[in-house]
This record gives structure tokens, C-alpha cells and sequence, in this order.
């Protein structure tokens, strides 16, 4: 065969095929069907029927809410702060902001665990409040990272052209630099907001017995129940695809996830 | 105000993402088996840490777990962005749709739909490591793509048709042409899939072995457990990791900048 280069991507593309994609259609195949094979909606109507499946819902939803809105308020003046004024010519400062992800982070909620359980005695009297640290903790800097790079590539220029035209700096920060740094925070935010609904290690490990979405599929597995947990993989598809057709994943996210390690 | 406002949120910020790690590794080096107890000074965690086989064969077992399919990651990976970008428009365009779904997909899900696909419609046994290898490489090969993808839309294309012009092979242009070009891209998505590896606890959870186990699920499982000895080793652990990342930081810091200067000369050259 006479080699092209098209045919380099043929590895990758059955790759794919066999792994991505065989995947979903067992999950599809798994959800609407019964243990002995037979064609069934129970798994689905089942969810929203149960009162504690869709309190768990509901209940990541809260979760994932608060503490995307937590990491916002905190990673927005962060990354500001390094993208702009005299930081920003130091543009080694932000790997130190950016480091934690790279470290374990199991030992890294292992080491919050232990900070926390000197604080405040009983892990498990604030549940909600700890899973809220914990995840912030555990996610802050992949919303710092997209939100400082979509900063540091703003045209000072803009800034300079509002204060021309009369507006001071409050005015120029939000009219002109919060609505240009918007595809980051929406980057930061899509990074967030999932891991917060599914991460459910990160509670477990906090003495958090409250169940999230990840952890019924958690449960489902450790009860050999293909079909149960294939049904809440695909719900959780569904909001997944539904946040993607929202705010549109883009490449900042995808190099945010790994580190910038550009 | 500025002046004390701006460094004041960035300290605190810094306190909140390392005071617990900086505390667990000030207790490492105690004899204590809780923080906020003062003991005496001790290495034992370290003598724990480096002479427990199971711990040792538990940390061996992730790297090589993570470089091993770092590397068929990058492989394919590689081979996949530069086959997609000279296939035509609409295959590239489905292999770069498909690309993303592990990208944005939980890894929950992730994990599960393979340990389903592999272990449970074609009955692959977990100790075979076929599925944890797997699982791992497909998290990973996705953002080797993306990694190189950039570094070939870059590329000066008449590069390669030069080289066929000068009478190399299509293959050999590829290796001495393209290869060379888009390494930098090669190498950072090399460096993803490894901390993507070392990072991930439920790809692992579902696909590996019974008997083995990744930091992340051993961590895991230990916090469950009450056995002190194991507990406090990983505080060591936990150091070791931290001064290593913070190394391998430097280090590339160090790198980048010295191509940076490269660069710069370069241009005023």
C-alpha cells in the first residue's frame, strides 16, 4: 500500500471508533434495557419518578452551582490581579497559582481533610459548606488559568480608548474588560460546574454521605447494575451536551484542563 | 489602596491553596499521627514511605501505568492530528468532533461506559490491565491532538513538498520534515497524558484490577481506613509529590525562558 499521509490518522480514527464511540452506544443500549435484555423505560422514568434520585440532582446542582459561583468570585480577582499591572510582565507568577493541578489531587483534599478536621472538629456537622471548600479547593485553578490567559491577550489599547472617550477605570473594567474576558469565564465555568455535579471522591473523602450525581453511578457499579447506571451516565450526557451547545467548549478549556503547559 | 489590596488577596488566595499541603509536610516530618499535636522531629514517615512494599510497588505501579500509556497516547494522538488535518475537510472535521467527547465528558462516565463496553459486553478480565490501559489512553490521546494540532496548522506546508521535490519519500519526508517541526507540541502533549494519568482516580476505579491500585484510588481508600502508619506515609508521599511539581516547575520555568531569549535574539539578529 502506498503510504499517504491521510492514512496516518486511520490508528486514531478506529481508536475512537472502538472507545468513544462503541462506548456510548453500550450506555444507550444498557439504558433502555432490563437485566435479562429486554427493551425497558423503567431506568428512565424510574429517575424522575424517585424523590431521593431527583433530590440527588437537585443536590448536585446546588453543589455545582455554589461552588462554580465560589471559584468564579475568587479566580476572577486572581487572574485580573496576575494579567494586568506590574505582574503581568512577570509571567512566571501564574504557574504558581496553576501548580496544584499538577499535584495529586487526592493528597491534596487528604491534606484539606486534615486542616479542616483540626478546624472545625466534626467533618460531617457542615456537610454542604465542606463540599463546597473541598471542590473549590480541588478546581479553583482550572478557572484561573482560562480566565488570566483570556486577560493577558486583551489589547491594552481598549482599556486606553475607553478612558479616552470618558469612561474611568470602573466604568472601562465593566464595560469593556469584564464583557471581553466573558469566553474565559465561560471556559472556567463549563471546567467547573461538571466535576462539581460527579466529583463525588472529593466528599466522600470530607465524611460527606450526601449522595451527587457521580455517586449514584458509584453505587450502581458497586452493585453490578449496568442498566441503572448506565441510564444516569447518559443523564448526565445530556447536561453535558446541553452546557456544550451553551457556552460552547473551546480550546482555552481543553488546554486549561491539562495545565498550561502550552 | 491598590498598592496593599492587590498583593493582600493574591497572599490570601496562596495561603488558601497551600497552607493544608505546607502543613501536612511540616507534620511529615514529625513523629505525630494528627496536626495540630506537637511531637518530635522524625524521618520514620519517609523509612515508612520507601521501605513499605506495598506502598512502593503501589507508586511504581502509577508511573509506570502513566508513562506507559502516556506514551501510546502520544503515539496515537500524533499520528492522529497530522493523518486528520491532510485528510479531507469532513473526516477531520468528525475525528476533531469525536476527539472532544472525552475532553468535555465526566470521567465518571468516561470510566464506566469502557469498564461496560470491555468488561462487561466483551468479558475482558480488569487483571489483564487491558481496560485500565485502556480507559487511560483514551482520556489522554484526545489532548496529545489537541496539543499537536496548533503545531501543524503552523507548519509552512511548501516545507514538505520541497522535500518531494528534492526526491525524498513521502515517509521520510514525514520524518525529517514534519516530525522535527511539530516536536514542542509532541512533547507538552506527552507531559499532559502523564499528569492526566497520575491525576485520574475514575477511569481507574472502574477499569483497574482488583489488586492493584493507583495513588489516587490507594489515597482514596486509605482516608477510609484508619491504619495511622499508612496514613502519616502519605503525608510523605504527599511532600515528596509537592517538591517534585515544584521542580519540575522551576525547571520548565528555566527552559522557557531561555527560549524565550533565544527567541528575542533571533528576531534583533
Amino acid at each position: 500500500m502506498k503510504f499517504t499521509r491521510k492514512s496516518l490518522c486511520i490508528p486514531y480514527a478506529l481508536w475512537l471508533c472502538l472507545f468513544v464511540v462503541a462506548p456510548l452506544f453500550v450506555l444507550f443500549y444498557y439504558a433502555f434495557t432490563d437485566g435479562t435484555g429486554a427493551f425497558t423505560l423503567s431506568n428512565l422514568t424510574g429517575f424522575f419518578t424517585d424523590p431521593n434520585a431527583l433530590g440527588t440532582l437537585v443536590y448536585s446542582f446546588a453543589i455545582a452551582i455554589v461552588t462554580t459561583a465560589v471559584c468564579l468570585l475568587l479566580a476572577y480577582p486572581t487572574a485580573y490581579i496576575l494579567a494586568t499591572g506590574k505582574l503581568k510582565e512577570r509571567q512566571g507568577v501564574i504557574l504558581i497559582f496553576v501548580m496544584p493541578m499538577w499535584i495529586n489531587f487526592s493528597l491534596r483534599i487528604t491534606a484539606l481533610k486534615e486542616l479542616l478536621d483540626v478546624i472545625e472538629g466534626n467533618l460531617a456537622m457542615y456537610p454542604f459548606l465542606n463540599a463546597v471548600i473541598g471542590m473549590t479547593y480541588d478546581f479553583l485553578p482550572f478557572m484561573i488559568l482560562p480566565i488570566y490567559t483570556t486577560i493577558m491577550r486583551l489589547d491594552p489599547a481598549y482599556i486606553e480608548a475607553a478612558n479616552d472617550l470618558g469612561a474611568n477605570n470602573r466604568d472601562a473594567f465593566f464595560k469593556v474588560t469584564l464583557p471581553l474576558s466573558m469566553p474565559g469565564i465561560m471556559s472556567g465555568v463549563s471546567m467547573v460546574f461538571l466535576p462539581a455535579m460527579t466529583n463525588y471522591v472529593v466528599l466522600d473523602m470530607l465524611y460527606n454521605s450526601t449522595y451527587i450525581m457521580g455517586s449514584l453511578i458509584g453505587s450502581y457499579f458497586s452493585a453490578y447494575n449496568w442498566n441503572g447506571g448506565s441510564m444516569i451516565a447518559l443523564i448526565l450526557l445530556g447536561i453535558i451536551c446541553l452546557f456544550t451547545l451553551l457556552g460552547g467548549s473551546d480550546e482555552e478549556e481543553t488546554k486549561a484542563r491539562g495545565g498550561a503547559l502550552l | 489602596m491598590k498598592k496593599i489590596v492587590r498583593p493582600l488577596f493574591l497572599g490570601i488566595m496562596l495561603l488558601f491553596m497551600y497552607l493544608p499541603i505546607l502543613i501536612l509536610a511540616v507534620y511529615s516530618f514529625t513523629d505525630s499521627t494528627q496536626i495540630g499535636a506537637i511531637h518530635g522531629f522524625s524521618f520514620h514517615n519517609y523509612v515508612t514511605l520507601f521501605t513499605t512494599p506495598e506502598l512502593l510497588h503501589m507508586i511504581l505501579g502509577t508511573l509506570l501505568l502513566a508513562f506507559g500509556s502516556a506514551v501510546i497516547a502520544t503515539l496515537l494522538g500524533t499520528l492522529g492530528a497530522i493523518g486528520s488535518f491532510y485528510s479531507k475537510e469532513r473526516t477531520g472535521k468528525v475525528i476533531g468532533i469525536l476527539n472532544e467527547v472525552p475532553v468535555v465528558n465526566a470521567d465518571v462516565v468516561t470510566g464506566f461506559s469502557i469498564c461496560i463496553l470491555l468488561v462487561v459486553v466483551f468479558q475482558i478480565s480488569k487483571d489483564t490491565f487491558i481496560p485500565l490501559v485502556v480507559g487511560h489512553v483514551t482520556l489522554s490521546a484526545p489532548f496529545v491532538y489537541l496539543a499537536v494540532m496548533p503545531k501543524i496548522k503552523q507548519m509552512d506546508p511548501s516545507l514538505y513538498e520541497a522535500a518531494l521535490d528534492l526526491g525524498a519519500k513521502p515517509s521520510t519526508a514525514m520524518q525529517k520534515v514534519v516530525i522535527p517541526q511539530i516536536v514542542p507540541g509532541i512533547v507538552s502533549g506527552f507531559g499532559l497524558a502523564i499528569t492526566l494519568s497520575l491525576d485520574d482516580y475514575f477511569i481507574a476505579t472502574y477499569t483497574k484490577p482488583a489488586t492493584f491500585d493507583t495513588i489516587s484510588t490507594y489515597v482514596v481508600n486509605a482516608t477510609r481506613g484508619s491504619q495511622t502508619t499508612i496514613k502519616t506515609a502519605l503525608w510523605a508521599l504527599s511532600t515528596v509529590i509537592f517538591l517534585v511539581v515544584v521542580l519540575v516547575v522551576i525547571l520548565m520555568n528555566l527552559q522557557n525562558r531561555r527560549q524565550g531569549k533565544e527567541v528575542s535574539v533571533e528576531k534583533t539578529a
